[in-house]
């Protein structure tokens, strides 16, 4: 199926590109040259009665990109991450996920109990506010043993190592790992929730304004630490925000929504330098400089 | 030595800009731009300001898109290929060394210069001491490798991105203006670093303003005038 608003790819449906022999660039990491893409969506809408919400979105994503989703409020960005994390049914369309036993798998119309595995296995969800996604009155190192013991880990201090790498590995210190997160500032908070999430190795993120209401200064070091995990486990990540700086910083790939249409998709660097769409082109040109 | 093929070939290259907020106006800024640089080739973009040498280097790299024509970097026609393919393109094999920094703050300059190769799965000792031999030749003092380079001069920024775009061999580079703001003996290594990516083999494509530097490490220069399309 073709994609109806992805811009770049009508600009070059003209020609393909000849490919370099197999293995000619080999890298050591994420490949983003497999055959199968890691998720591919088609015909995704969903409306609120006679309203739009997301209407006819497609895309693929390949194992190692962070595509971003950025757009006004009210433009269908989050509805659209909520139908393709499974926490909305959408009103038809498809999101295929590669499934590590059977290949390209439709989530929409698989089992519950199946969804809810990959939600807990290969899949996680970075809510912009972190009291979403953690259990407020469990440990630190608890809520993020909580996510190994879903998927059968019972060993109490295999858990706690595991926790306490984590943390390490968010910077937060292992002395703070029994207390609870209330006692944690925002941007602490928003760092548990990313450990707990990437705990179980998941292969792909979902985040919904993960740096929103944060202080800039935390914000460039979550930024960071975002970059870091991405590379270093190879993750794929969709990133919905209204900040056009964290995209340039943090996403190879860029969706620009408007009224619950994507209207135009692309390289971010080159959709926000070279924006061919009115929208996109407001949009860039309404940043304010500092 | 035997002729080879070009690595970048470019030919019958448009652009237009689409001013939708403005009347729908239309800007036709360059009209069957041609060019091909061999391995081992530096070609310098000459022609006034606004005659297009940067936006002739910005869709090389794949940030501007083209209207018409094709450009091949190796087996890739950015001007066709999918995001993915100019990612990895740009990852593996298409450096550039562009005029302004931009980087996750507070991100230390040794980490700054190392993640090319990072991102390529080199391992992380290596990177870094890749990226410190650097830092070391252009000059940024030791004691600020541990800092990020946003709070850095116009000259030290300018040095971080050039060690940015040579601490990976890349087979082809963009270099705008990469002696801009140097002092001479800064100028002397950036110029001995182009020298030394020709001999390896690597394409470059770059703009100087310094007509000193430019007849030194330029093979052939273009002037992208000619593909400037004379005002209507």
């Amino acid at each position: 199926m073709t994609r109806p608003y992805d811009i770049a790819t009508r600009h070059r449906a003209a020609g393909r590109i000849a490919r370099a022999p197999d293995g000619a660039m080999a890298a050591g990491q994420a490949d983003l040259t497999g055959t199968a893409p890691l998720l591919r969506v088609e015909g995704l809408t969903k409306r609120y009665g006679t309203r739009i919400g997301c209407a006819d979105v497609g895309f693929d994503l390949w194992p190692g990109e962070v595509m971003g989703i950025v757009g006004e409020s009210g433009s269908g960005k989050s509805t659209l991450l909520n139908c393709l994390a499974g926490h909305l049914p959408p009103d038809s369309g498809q999101v295929l996920f590669d499934t590590r036993t059977g290949g390209l798998k439709d989530t929409v119309t698989m089992s519950e109990p199946e969804r809810r595995m990959l939600g807990r296995t290969d899949w996680a969800f970075v809510h912009q506010h972190a009291r979403d996604g953690l259990r407020m009155n469990v440990s630190a190192g608890g809520n993020v043993g909580e996510r190994l013991m879903a998927v059968g880990a019972r060993h109490y201090g295999t858990i706690r190592e595991a926790a306490i790498d984590w943390l390490g590995r968010v910077e937060i210190g292992a002395d703070r790992v029994d207390d609870r997160p209330t006692a944690f500032s925002g941007g602490m908070q928003q760092r548990l929730q990313i450990a707990r999430n990437l705990v179980t190795g998941p292969r792909l993120v979902f985040m919904d304004e993960p740096t929103g209401g944060l202080d800039v200064s935390v914000q460039a070091r979550l930024l960071d630490l975002l970059r870091g995990l991405v590379r270093e486990m190879g993750l794929s990540a969709i990133i919905v925000t209204h900040d056009l700086a964290v995209v340039r910083l943090l996403a190879d790939r860029l969706m620009v929504m408007k009224d619950g249409h994507v209207v135009e998709s692309g390289l971010t660097d080159q959709v926000l330098d070279d924006p061919q769409h009115a929208y996109t082109q407001l949009l860039v040109s309404s940043v304010l400089q500092v | 030595m035997a002729v080879t093929e070009p690595f970048i070939d470019i030919s019958g290259l448009s652009k237009t800009f689409t001013l939708h907020n403005q009347g729908g106006a239309v800007i036709r800024v360059m009209d069957g731009a041609a060019l091909s640089v061999r391995p081992g080739e530096c070609v310098g973009l000459t022609g006034a300001s606004g005659s297009g040498k940067s936006t002739l280097m910005r869709m090389i790299y794949g940030n501007y898109l083209a209207a018409s024509g094709s450009i091949l970097v190796g087996r890739v026609d950015v001007a066709r290929a999918e995001p993915r393919e100019i990612i990895r393109l740009r990852r593996e094999v298409l450096g550039y060394v562009s005029q302004f920094l931009r980087v996750v703050p507070r991100v230390p300059t040794l980490d700054v210069v190392a993640e090319p190769l990072l991102t390529l799965g080199v391992a992380p000792d290596a990177a870094r001491h890749k990226a410190q031999t650097l830092l070391a030749r252009l000059n940024i003092p030791e004691r600020l490798w541990t800092l990020s380079p946003t709070t850095f001069s116009g000259g030290e920024q300018q040095r971080v991105n050039i060690a940015r775009g040579f601490v990976h061999d890349y087979p082809a580079l963009l270099l705008d203006e990469p002696t801009a703001s140097l002092d001479a003996q800064n100028r002397e290594t950036v110029l001995c670093l182009i020298e030394e990516a020709k001999a390896r083999g690597a394409a470059i494509v770059g703009i100087f303003h310094d007509e000193g530097a430019r007849n030194r490490v330029c093979d052939r220069v273009v002037d992208v005038t000619a593909y400037t399309p004379q005002a209507a």
